[in-house]
């Protein structure tokens, strides 16, 4: 078993693990990602709010404050820079009862301290005013113009992608055994797989403190919060145009309302301390309480309108902050652990931090090439008729529709297999073009892009699963058991 | 340019369009997003259908297959993977169809008339919100049928289905026939969403148990499903707790509804009926955009297919009509009975009809919401009973059917509502003598 010899190794590609692994490339370093999954964007990454926070909930001082306001402030620069969907709509912070316009006065200072701009105290009129579907229970509101919305998987992928165009080395299906400290760095251990680096990057996500645990005696615990969400049809998606937020009260907890980017509107999450690491099954109590939580908050949640629910596993650390430093006991060994809500808006700022860590304690010389835009899948579904016409004339397979609801044709998909770190699953495809996200959830399109990846692939449908491992979609031939 | 553009080719489209042709309409045009011509029939293997139209059992494939023919026959031309993504109204009153396909790129048609006949979509899980893992396996039952039927492969060995719609019935059958374990069927209701032909042939024929009042309570298995929880729903459809059964599975498949796919027609400004998902009506089978009519699932989900034919033959004839007679496409103001369902009867088609335009006997169906037993299909013409028939079993699986005598209409020229109920008794020879004699003509 021959070592593969790295600098850097980040473990996890979820969206802090391909920042971290881009922002390193910028220096001249051998990087790979080790991912157990088939795909990036597999944990905490692909379940999550979608939003991007305006900075005001976090304590002044501490990482969370400061990581919030800075990643929300490089956002829409970097959705440019590596073309994923971002949208700036505001949010409002809500409250139903005259006492918690003192909560949002305080929620308003500490924004200030963090540095969030413009922020606006509301009467429950005004807010009503400016989101005409609120409830009309609103007693007062805090609005921040610089909240927003980004695609979870977009930033992720996009990171990820260009992160692997400028000589980042993924493995997928790659899942870390073992860790051990040798004299210049470290020996992980990944089943069969053997790789060798000065410097480890844990960005494991809920298993953060199992890889820390693997080299450091420093305590370090991350519980899985679960969060439950429903998604509604995009005949829903214009209830509001901004995010909405209660305050938490007896009434509530944390449970949102908001557009998402693609235009379809998104209620939750709940919030549910669990110990299984894998834990994201939904609840009937769960999705109740979203539901009945999210009505609150506007006049008339459709409820019929619901297409998905889905659960997803915030990374809670004990001392309630991000925990992004190198282990004292062990030299070399970097924890991005602890990264849960605002951690997707975190994520381009907890990549730029990482590097500067490394590079402080391990410097590298920049790269003399280093190609920081990507460009995206075309998406037909939202360009207009003369890119699209533009588009189909270069290949005809954009005019060839495979996903109804989402308007996703070949043409896009043929893109998602054939990218750097290409879709090889369902799930895969999804997220990179949206086919099988919409109103039918892939009924229609499934068989269809099976046997597009299979041929693109030169594989049996036999091969075609959902999200890698066991999650196949066919058990065999007709007849077979009979 | 089109006379008439018929949107779908499954047999909807292919009925539309046939209708229109033999009306003397020699420009129109099929518009199919499938590879072939036939729509769902092709994935539908099983015999049953055709009774009523060919007096024989066929196949769907078959049946299709006949309609293609005569399609082909007349004429008739069509594009085949072609996505219709717009349609829009303009100001000379016809219609502008986008689409797009490999070999036009995008291209735009205009139509005096257009058909929908773009058929309905299976409700998926997450519209059920049943809460569990999200693992491969799930899949509605025509997903399955497609794997099945058309790709010869076996989305699973161990099945459970949710839902006791047809197609979920007839999966139930065709995956024990080729070689799965089904190991239940369970709904929701307290009475089957199927065909009672369907539960005999399917379910009672192999020895499967149908759970009525279940429901799926959880989905285990992280990468591929290992097992679902049943639970006895009490009579608001909530769960009872220590019902649960667990059943080890692999395969999980849902048949728990059809939705009309209206997304263009609602995207062309096209009222729909909230009860049906389609497009409300009148007697032409217009939508309340003039000049374009809508037929087969898209108006209302059927459960034969025949109807689907019959119905979409009258949606062709009425399009050529209002292409040809000009008279009709000039704004009018025409007498217009609203048809309203209430009481038992879930809706209407037609919405409402025009006394001046409908046939001497116009044809109504409709849906009950529940299961009733030895009651009368009552129709009323604003307060009074003309009509009431005797119906043993009603059950909101089948689709029901009753004729309107425009004779009889036109004795109420006051009318402003015809209105279906179901009653417990005959109301009309509880009425005076007179308007017995009156409502039983």
């Amino acid at each position: 078993m021959s070592r593969k010899i790295y600098d850097v190794i980040v473990i996890g590609a979820g969206v802090s693990g391909c920042a971290a692994a881009r922002e390193l490339a910028r220096e001249q370093r051998r990087i790979a990602v080790l991912e157990r999954e088939s795909d990036v964007c597999e944990g905490t990454s692909k379940a999550n709010s979608g939003i991007v926070h305006a900075g005001y909930d976090a304590e002044p001082g501490t990482l969370k404050a400061r990581l919030n306001i800075e990643g929300n402030r490089i956002m829409e620069e970097l959705s440019r820079e590596l073309d994923f969907p971002f949208k700036r709509n505001g949010s409002f912070v809500i409250t139903f009862e005259e006492s918690g316009k003192d909560k949002l006065q305080e929620l308003y200072e500490r924004g200030r301290a963090n540095g969030v701009p413009d922020m606006e105290l509301l009467t429950g009129e005004e807010a009503v005013k400016r989101e005409p579907e609120l409830s009309g229970e609103v007693k007062a509101a805090l609005y921040a113009p610089t909240a927003g919305i980004v695609c979870p998987f977009g930033l992720n992928i996009a990171l990820a992608e260009n992160a692997a165009v400028n000589g980042v080395d993924f493995y997928l299906n790659t899942e870390v055994t073992a860790i051990s400290r040798e004299e210049d760095g470290f020996l992980v251990t990944a089943g069969e797989e053997e790789f060798q680096a000065s410097v480890i990057v844990n960005a494991a996500g809920v298993y953060a403190d199992r890889l820390h645990h693997m080299v450091s005696r420093e305590k370090l615990r991350i519980t899985p919060r679960r969060g439950e969400y429903c998604l509604f049809d995009k005949s829903a998606g214009g209830l509001v145009k901004s995010t909405i937020f209660q305050l938490p009260s007896a009434r509530g907890k944390g449970i949102l309302v908001t557009p998402t980017v693609h235009g379809n509107l998104l209620a939750g999450p709940t919030a549910e301390d669990i110990s299984d690491k894998e834990g994201v099954n939904t609840t009937s109590e769960g999705l109740e309480k979203v539901l009945k939580i999210g009505a609150q908050s506007v006049r008339d949640l459709p409820v019929r309108q619901v297409i998905t629910s889905f659960a997803g596993l915030r990374a809670h650390e004990d001392s309630g902050d991000f925990v992004i430093k190198e282990a004292a006991d062990a030299p070399g060994f970097f924890d991005v652990a602890g990264i849960a809500s605002p951690g997707l808006t975190s994520a381009p700022a907890i990549g730029v931090y990482v590097a500067k860590l490394v590079q402080e304690r391990f410097p590298a010389s920049a790269k003399e090439h280093f190609n920081s835009v990507r460009k995206g899948i075309p998406n037909i579904a939202e360009a207009s008729m003369k890119e699209r016409e533009e588009l189909i004339r270069q290949n005809p397979a954009y005019a060839n529709v495979i996903c109804r609801c989402e308007l996703v044709t070949e043409g896009e998909i043929l893109d998602a297999i054939h990218r750097p770190l290409g879709a090889t699953t369902l799930d895969g495809i999804k997220r990179r073009t949206r086919a099988g996200l919409g109103r039918c959830q892939a009924g229609f399109c499934s068989p269809r892009i099976a046997q597009i990846l299979a041929r693109e692939c030169g594989w049996d449908l036999s091969k075609i699963t959902k999200a890698g491992g066991e999650s196949v979609l066919l058990t065999g031939y007709n007849k077979e058991g009979v | 340019m089109q006379d008439v553009l018929i949107i779908g080719g499954g047999p909807a489209g292919l009925a539309a369009a046939l209708s229109a042709k033999e009306a003397g309409i020699d420009r129109l045009l099929i518009l199919e997003r499938d590879v072939e011509l036939g729509g769902i029939l092709n994935q539908c293997i099983h015999n049953g259908f055709g009774l009523h139209t060919f007096q024989e059992e066929l196949t769907g494939p078959e049946y299709a297959a006949r309609y293609v023919q005569k399609v082909k026959e007349a004429g008739i031309p069509y594009m085949l993977q072609t996505i219709v993504i717009d349609i829009s109204g303009q100001d000379n009153g016809e219609k502008l169809v986008t689409a797009m396909n490999r070999e036009k790129g995008l291209f735009t048609v205009s139509a005096k008339a257009v058909i929908l006949a773009m058929g309905c979509r299976e409700r998926p899980r997450g519209a059920l919100n049943i809460p569990g893992f999200r693992p491969a396996g799930i899949y509605s039952a025509g997903t399955a049928q497609r794997f099945v039927n058309m790709e010869g492969r076996m989305p699973g060995k161990e099945v459970v289905i949710l839902g006791s719609g047809d197609i979920g019935l007839i999966m139930a059958r065709r995956m024990t026939l080729e070689g799965a374990a089904v190991k239940a069927v369970a709904e929701l209701m307290p009475y089957s969403g199927g065909l009672k032909r369907n539960i005999a042939q399917c379910l009672d024929d192999f020895g499967i148990p149908l759970k009525l009042s279940h429901t799926v309570v959880d989905i285990s298995g992280k990468e591929r499903v290992t097992g679902v929880t049943l639970a006895q729903v009490d009579e608001n459809r909530r769960p009872i707790p220590g019902t649960e059964e667990y059943i080890p599975c692999d395969t999980l498949l849902l048949s728990c509804g059809l939705i009309p796919e209206n997304e263009l027609s609602t995207g062309l400004g096209v009222e729909l009926n909230p009860a049906t998902s389609g497009p409300v009506v009148n007697e032409s089978l217009e939508t309340s955009v003039p000049g374009v009519f809508a037929c087969g699932n898209v108006l209302h989900v059927h459960d034969l297919v025949d109807y689907v034919s019959e119905e979409a033959a009258a949606a062709g004839a009425f399009a050529a009509a209002y292409v040809q007679d000009k008279s009709l496409q000039e704004p009018k103001e025409r007498r217009e009975i609203k048809l309203a369902a209430k009481n038992g009867v879930r809706y209407t088609v037609p919405s409402s009809v025009r006394p001046d335009l409908m046939e001497e006997d116009q044809l109504v169906r409709f849906r009950v919401g529940d299961v009733f037993k030895d009651v009368y299909v009552t129709v009323y013409f604003d307060g009074v009973p003309v009509i009431s028939q005797k119906k043993r079993v009603m059950a909101p699986g089948e689709m029901e059917q009753l004729r309107l005598k425009k004779e009889k209409i036109q004795e109420f020229p006051e009318l402003g509502r015809i209105t279906f109920t179901i009653e417990k008794e005959n109301k009309v020879t509880a009425g005076t003598q007179k308007r017995a004699e009156r409502g039983m003509a």
